[in-house]
């Protein structure tokens, strides 16, 4: 290779590791809408209508904004949980049951102090929605830190368990027994109340408290990870648990606790849900996402687009939230079914981790700027074992070269 | 309780199992596969849920259900070129890009479904075929000798899957891949050909399952799986990477089923509670994690992208 391609080649190496730091995700969004649009078009309906309708109904006006800020709010918390596990290495997946489980505990303790002035009560039931997700996160994470159980799985099963038992929860001893229907009791609760509800702060809207509670604690998270002792900790055992084993690090705790705090900010996600409801009562239809609308689910897509920082998934929640409100918009304009959406955030997910590795591999060669012919990626230094003050900004996927066991 | 146990009851719950124990047996020996060569497949349910709808799509449209079969198992061909790119090509992430092809069959399937149907109508179902002489074995024949021709085909694939991974050379290099890449390359085994392959055959295995999902139920609708498609992947760790054990746990997890279904219709269990006892064989599983985890090991390389020199 002469000198000036080698400076070509470098310069080209500058530009692609640019465009991929700084357009990956935001591609990824565009060109999964692109494909949305063939969908469209494939089925009869006329994409810039369609896209139009959904940022009219996501976006356009006070109360769509509102709605949008209202739907976005606990799949914000949801992806800031995943964020926090996500820094002890952990994937966690169970947003659904947390969520669920949150919701329970915070119609049960609303349920069973109605006489509470709200300034106490209000509080009190965001805590035990809290508390409820805590213990249905910290039962996989004890199971991943203790006896090495794959997370993912078992989070999953935990969700189909938390749907079971609020299933059964709502139908028998929670349902709201006052209802008169002739075709049997709807799986709901009674009317939650009235000091339990979040109040509204933007008039004509729903944009309630719990909205600025979210933003508040995520911002909160973001502090706890990349400022405190706690946040360093978390991060190390994420990075590397043997040398944090050997710094004297309580390796297994770190990561039960992690996801405890995980399961704690999906579980304040499920309270929101039920407390910021315009039923004002804990629903669900029998059906797996009955309860939750999958913002479980949502919630992975909300962390993956915010790169995985609890300050970037504030924006990237009210993005998502506003498709999610918008979808619907979308059905109604052009008859394309809301789940077209989901799939949307399907492909989001597959082309975020896909040009991680194009990214990860870029930034690799760009530290050897003569090109791989010479020095090839392996033997750079791993790129992705930054200094805590570095995940800021990086969105690395792996949290260290060894995510050994998924 | 005395009900369960006649003769008529016990036989029908048992066939009944194996029915529903089908398409997590078929979905789970194609992840075992998969995960031998060292690729954690997570997107399975989508798979599923694309494929049952493309069959079901076709049923409606043929009345052919041979053709719903094939175009169940082309389905999940196509997702596997997909799932092979993204996580052997691509060397992605595999336990979230698992989660985006899930959300993406989620969708897709429901928008077609709305889109292109509407109004879910049931399609004919597959005819049981009776084994000459097995049949009439008393108790057993009808438990075991009158099943659909999926259910043989699942159960018959087991020792095949066992034969093909132990015995042959396409079997060594799947197995050399999944625990050591780096060792098999340096004896000329194309690792990425390898993966590609046990992907590709794993996620033919699940459009299989789709189908064999819907034509067990006769008719689709949204979320059809509810997440069977993640539960052959927890049982693929259940039976310890081994097909026999996955088998194991298929039939034990149709057999919950089975038996919930059975007792409830019974009065056993009170309708009241009928969703608590749902949760059983999800509890089961995860008991089952447990135990697993501390006596048998994954692959070693399951989950971790093969990179040259790396």
């Amino acid at each position: 290779m002469s000198r000036a391609s080698v400076a070509l080649a470098g310069a080209w190496q500058d530009r692609r590791r640019f465009l991929l730091s700084w357009f990956a995700l935001p591609m990824s969004l565009v060109v999964a809408l692109a494909l949305g649009a063939v969908m469209m078009l494939a089925l009869g309906a006329n994409p810039i209508s369609g896209y139009n309708a959904l940022i009219v109904g996501a976006f356009d006006g006070s109360y769509a904004l509102g709605a949008t800020a209202v739907k976005a709010a606990p799949l914000l918390l949801v992806a800031v949980g995943i964020c926090v596990a996500f820094r002890a290495n952990v994937f966690n997946i169970g947003g659904e049951g947390q969520l669920a489980m949150g919701g329970l505990a915070s119609s049960a303790t609303a349920i069973a102090l109605p006489h509470l002035p709200s300034v106490v009560l209000i509080p009190l039931v965001l805590l035990a929605g809290a508390a409820g997700g805590a213990l249905w996160g910290a039962i996989p994470g004890a199971f991943k830190a203790y006896f090495n159980v794959n997370e993912i799985l078992s989070t999953i099963m935990l969700n189909l368990v938390a749907v079971q038992v609020m299933n059964w929860l709502l139908a028998g001893p929670m349902v709201d027994k006052t209802q008169n229907s002739t075709y049997g009791l709807i799986p709901e609760t009674e009317l939650l109340p009235r000091s339990s509800w979040l109040p509204i702060i933007v008039p004509n809207t729903q944009l309630h408290l719990g909205v600025l509670i979210a933003v508040i604690v995520a911002v909160g998270v973001w502090v706890l990870i990349y400022r405190t002792s706690f946040g360093f900790r978390v991060q190390a055992v994420g990075l590397s648990r043997d040398a944090s084993r050997y710094s004297g690090m309580p390796v297994k705790r770190t990561m039960t606790v992690a996801m405890a705090v995980s399961g704690a900010l999906c579980g304040l996600g499920g309270a929101l849900l039920v407390f910021g409801s315009i039923s004002h009562r804990m629903v669900t239809d029998g059906s797996l996402t009955g309860f939750t609308g999958s913002d479980g689910f949502n919630g992975i897509v909300v962390a993956l687009f915010g790169a995985l920082n609890p300050l970037w998934a504030i924006v990237s929640a009210f993005l998502f939230g506003g498709l999610l409100v918008g979808g619907d918009a979308l059905q109604v304009a052009t008859g394309v079914p809301a789940d077209m959406v989901t799939a949307l955030e399907g492909l989001v997910v597959i082309f975020v981790v896909s040009l991680e590795y194009m990214r990860r591999r870029s930034r690799a060669t760009a530290v050897a700027p003569s090109g791989r012919s010479k020095a090839p990626p392996s033997k750079a230094p791993p790129p992705e074992s930054p200094p805590p003050e570095a995940g800021a900004g990086d969105g690395s996927l792996v949290a260290a070269g060894e995510r050994a066991d998924p | 309780m005395s009900h369960f146990f006649t003769y008529a009851i016990l036989t029908a719950t048992v066939s009944a199992a194996l029915g529903l124990a089908t398409p997590f047996l078929l979905a789970a020996l194609g992840e075992t596969i998969g995960q031998r060569s060292g690729v954690i497949n997570l997107g399975v349910d989508g798979i599923m849920l694309l494929s049952a709808f493309n069959a079901y799509f076709t049923a409606l449209k043929t009345g052919n259900l041979f053709y719903a079969i094939v175009v169940g198992m082309g389905t999940g061909l196509v997702m596997g070129v997909i799932t092979a790119f993204i996580s052997v090509t691509l060397k992605a992430e595999q336990g979230i890009s698992g989660i985006g092809v899930y959300l993406f069959g989620l969708g897709f399937s429901d928008l077609l479904f709305i889109k292109l149907v509407g109004t879910p109508l049931p399609i004919n179902s597959l005819n049981p075929i009776d084994i000459p002489l097995l049949d009439r074995i008393p108790a057993i024949g009808g438990m075991f000798f009158k099943q659909t021709i999926l259910v043989y085909l699942a159960f018959l694939l087991v020792p095949v899957v066992t034969f093909l991974l132990n015995r042959t050379t396409f079997g060594m290099k799947i197995r050399a891949s999944g625990e050591n890449p780096a060792a098999a390359d340096s004896v000329g085994v194309n690792v990425s050909r390898v993966r590609w392959s046990a992907v590709l055959i794993g996620c033919t295995m699940a459009g299989l399952a789709g189908a064999a999902l819907l034509l067990y139920d006769g008719i689709f609708m949204e979320n059809l799986t509810q997440s069977e498609g993640f539960i052959a992947v927890a049982l693929v760790y259940f039976g310890a990477w081994r097909p026999v054990g996955v088998m194991g746990g298929s039939v034990l997890y149709g057999l919950a089923i089975a038996i919930v279904l059975e007792w409830k219709s019974l009065g056993i269990i009170p309708l009241s509670a009928s969703d608590l006892a749902a949760t059983a064989p999800a509890v089961i599983t995860i008991l089952a994690l447990l135990t697993v985890a501390r006596r048998f090991r994954q692959p070693a390389a399951l989950g971790k992208p093969y990179e040259r020199g790396g």
